[in-house]
């Protein structure tokens, strides 16, 4: 059931410790540790550190979750709360 | 316009402080621009302006106003929009280098990102907050807000979050403009208009006749005056410019000085010395009466004064005219070579009246005339009714008086009723009408030309005959006989039989005093004859009485004789004798 050919490299962005930002990550590690284990890699980028990055990945709402690998790069905005869509939405699970 | 005391207002009387957007036009209506540091709502159907309109205040704020500015492009790439206004003469790239100008480009697609559970802006905010810090921007403007709309589901946070941008933008200080697209029984699709309640400005774009004309209005504009019409707008070249319609004040500076018409005769029938400066007038006549010559020789007699003078040729193509014009002897190439003379030709149709009004305002900012010509008005009727046309014409001989500058309109009259009231509604706005018509007798036709009207001098009431020649207009004075007015070879003709009739007069009158003359010799002859005559009466009457006398001498000295001999006295004794009497 776990996919070893592929590596998960996400990331995802937060503006401070905000309650939708710590359940979005805590969320998120749920996830990955249920599906991903040992193949994913998580990135935290807080914009109140560094808004020079919301440009490049085009960010508006928050939280905003990347994939960045695999390719195509797919977003996912809100707490991720709904565990459904947030794996159809990273292609972990078909839709 | 003086933008330096409109900046300074404001601040005098402590009213909403303004931001100017240097859209020529906007800020007057605005009265000094947009409000300071509050969002502008801009909306408008596709293709109406809004995005230019807004990217137009940020150069302008970041060229002239020393104002950085951040485009929010939720439409357009910034490579696109950097393409899209180069033809305007913005160059954006550069500006973005010397940190005057940040465009961000948002970019949303539905396709790429699932929503799931709650979620807020907060990320657009710290990218704008962040643009804005990196270069202090004043001015901000994001277009079309609109798209978040179609990009994210969740409206209810889309609405609560857009509220609070909009708090955020005034706390920020920033004057921004929102774009928004036109919505079907509401200004903007979204209902934005809730939420920019300090500025609404619509834009709008539309189609009479299959001429399209854009418009603007200030739909609401909180704590200040503005115009509240819809205002023409024209994008071209240097960007938008916006009409003020009509200045409100009738109080133009009027000028006593006259400017010749470049026809002499004319100018002695207005009171002696032309036109006033600063004054219009209209010359209406039939098809092929002359306008256009006299309206070229007004623009010749300017430049001779090396004034400038702009010919709005409505009809020909300024080569026409130039060739056409020649033929009377006036040159106007060698106007047109040193610059005095600008041609200005269009078609009437080209676009709306409003545009061709914007156009002509804009051509004698930049030109700065003396005179102009409007050669016709008469096809604008083409395109607009007859009061569309003469309120156009109102405002542009309002605005040519404020400039002080003299205008001639040439309009063609038409036997058609639509013709007439051209001729009657603008010819109670000019100050001087001159009317060329035709007067057909005697199987030709011929000029004529009177001064209908000529506010403020004393103009001549008569009737001149309007001559074209090879050497420019003439005006000569009608013949007015006993069969009326005469012109053209009827009048020659008749100063012709004139002429005869003094020849014939002339040499009567020699024939009579060579008649008198010999009469008088004559008479002077009978009488030398008479006096001769007398004289031989008077020398007969003479002798016969000297013939008495010797005879009577005769007889006494025969008597003597007798008396003597018959005392026998001697013949000495009657020579002594006699000697003694004679003693």
């Amino acid at each position: 059931m776990v996919r070893i050919d592929k590596k998960w490299e996400l990331r995802l962005y937060v503006a401070g410790k905000t309650p939708k930002s710590v359940t979005a990550l805590s969320n998120l590690k749920k996830y990955c540790e249920e599906h991903l284990k040992g193949q994913y890699r998580i990135e935290v980028v807080d914009l109140l550190e560094k808004p020079q990055l919301a440009e490049g990945d085009q960010i508006l709402a928050i939280p905003t979750l990347v994939r960045k690998v695999p390719e195509p790069i797919r977003k996912i905005i809100g707490d991720l709360s709904n565990e459904e869509k947030v794996l159809v939405g990273l292609n972990i699970r078909p839709a | 316009m003086s933008k330096s005391q409109k900046n300074k207002e404001p601040v005098q009387y402590g009213t909403l402080p303004k931001a100017l957007t240097g859209i020529t036009g906007l800020d007057e209506i605005t009265g000094g621009g947009l409000p300071y540091g509050r969002p502008s709502l801009i909306c408008g159907e596709a293709g109406s302006g809004k995005t230019l309109m807004s990217i137009e205040f940020i150069v302008r704020g970041a060229v002239q106003y020393n104002e950085p500015g951040v485009f929010v492009a939720f439409e357009e790439k910034s490579d696109e929009l950097a393409i899209n206004v180069a033809s305007l003469g913005f160059d954006l790239k550069k500006l973005q280098a010397e940190n005057k100008l940040k465009i961000d480009h948002v970019h949303i697609d539905r396709s790429e990102i699932e929503e799931t559970g709650e979620y807020d802006l907060e990320g657009l905010f710290i990218r704008l907050g962040y643009a804005i810090d990196s270069i202090g921007a004043k001015r901000v403007v994001l277009d079309t807000l609109e798209n978040l709309f179609s990009g994210l589901n969740n409206q209810a946070v889309l609405r609560a979050e857009l509220r609070r941008l909009f708090t955020w933008l005034k706390e920020k200080g920033v004057t921004a403009i929102i774009t928004g697209e036109r919505g079907e029984g509401a200004l903007t699709r979204q209902g934005l208009e809730e939420y920019v309640s300090d500025c609404v400005i619509l834009l709008d774009n539309r189609v009479v006749n299959q001429i399209t004309t854009r418009r603007l209005r200030v739909i609401k504009y909180r704590g200040t005056v503005h115009g509240t019409n819809e205002y023409p707008f024209l994008i071209d070249e240097d960007g938008i410019s916006v009409l003020p319609v009509t200045s409100l004040k009738m109080a133009n500076t009027v000028s006593t000085e006259r400017i010749s018409t470049g026809v002499k005769a004319l100018d002695d029938m207005l009171g002696g010395r032309g036109l006033y400066r600063g004054g219009s007038v209209l010359v209406s006549g039939t098809a092929g009466t002359g306008k256009t010559s006299l309206a070229a020789s007004f623009a010749n007699e300017t430049c001779n004064r090396k004034e400038k003078c702009i010919y709005f040729a409505m009809e020909e193509s300024p080569n026409q005219i130039i060739r056409n014009i020649r033929s009377i002897g006036i040159d106007l190439q060698k106007h047109v070579d040193s610059g005095l003379l600008i041609f200005n030709a269009s078609r009437p149709n080209l676009h709306g009246l409003e545009m061709h009004l914007v156009a002509m305002h804009k051509c004698i900012k930049k030109y700065r005339p003396s005179v102009v010509i409007i050669d016709p008005i008469t096809n604008f009727i083409n395109i607009g009714s007859v009061s569309e046309v003469k309120n156009m014409l109102v405002r542009m001989i309002d605005f040519l008086q404020e400039e002080q500058i003299s205008v001639m309109f040439t309009a063609l009259s038409l036997n058609t009723i639509v013709n007439e009231q051209t001729d009657e509604g603008v010819s109670s706005l000019v100050d001087a009408w001159i009317l060329v018509r035709d007067i057909e007798f005697n199987g030709e036709r011929n000029r004529g030309l009177y001064v209908m009207k000529s506010r403020g001098m004393k103009h001549s009431n008569q009737v001149r005959e309007f001559i074209i020649t090879g050497n420019g207009l003439q005006l000569v004075d009608v013949y007015l006989g006993p069969d009326g007015i005469l012109t053209g070879s009827a009048r020659e003709q008749q100063m012709l039989l004139e002429q005869t009739g003094e020849a014939i007069r002339n040499s009567a009158v020699t024939r009579k005093d060579r008649e008198i003359i010999r009469k008088r010799k004559v008479l002077e002859a009978k009488i030398a004859s008479l006096h001769t005559e007398f004289e031989s009466v008077e020398e007969e009457l003479n002798k016969v009485y000297l013939e008495e006398e010797l005879k009577k001498e005769i007889l006494r000295k025969n008597r003597e004789e007798v008396i003597k001999i018959r005392r026998g006295e001697t013949e000495e004794n009657v020579q002594t004798s006699k000697t003694s009497r004679k003693k």
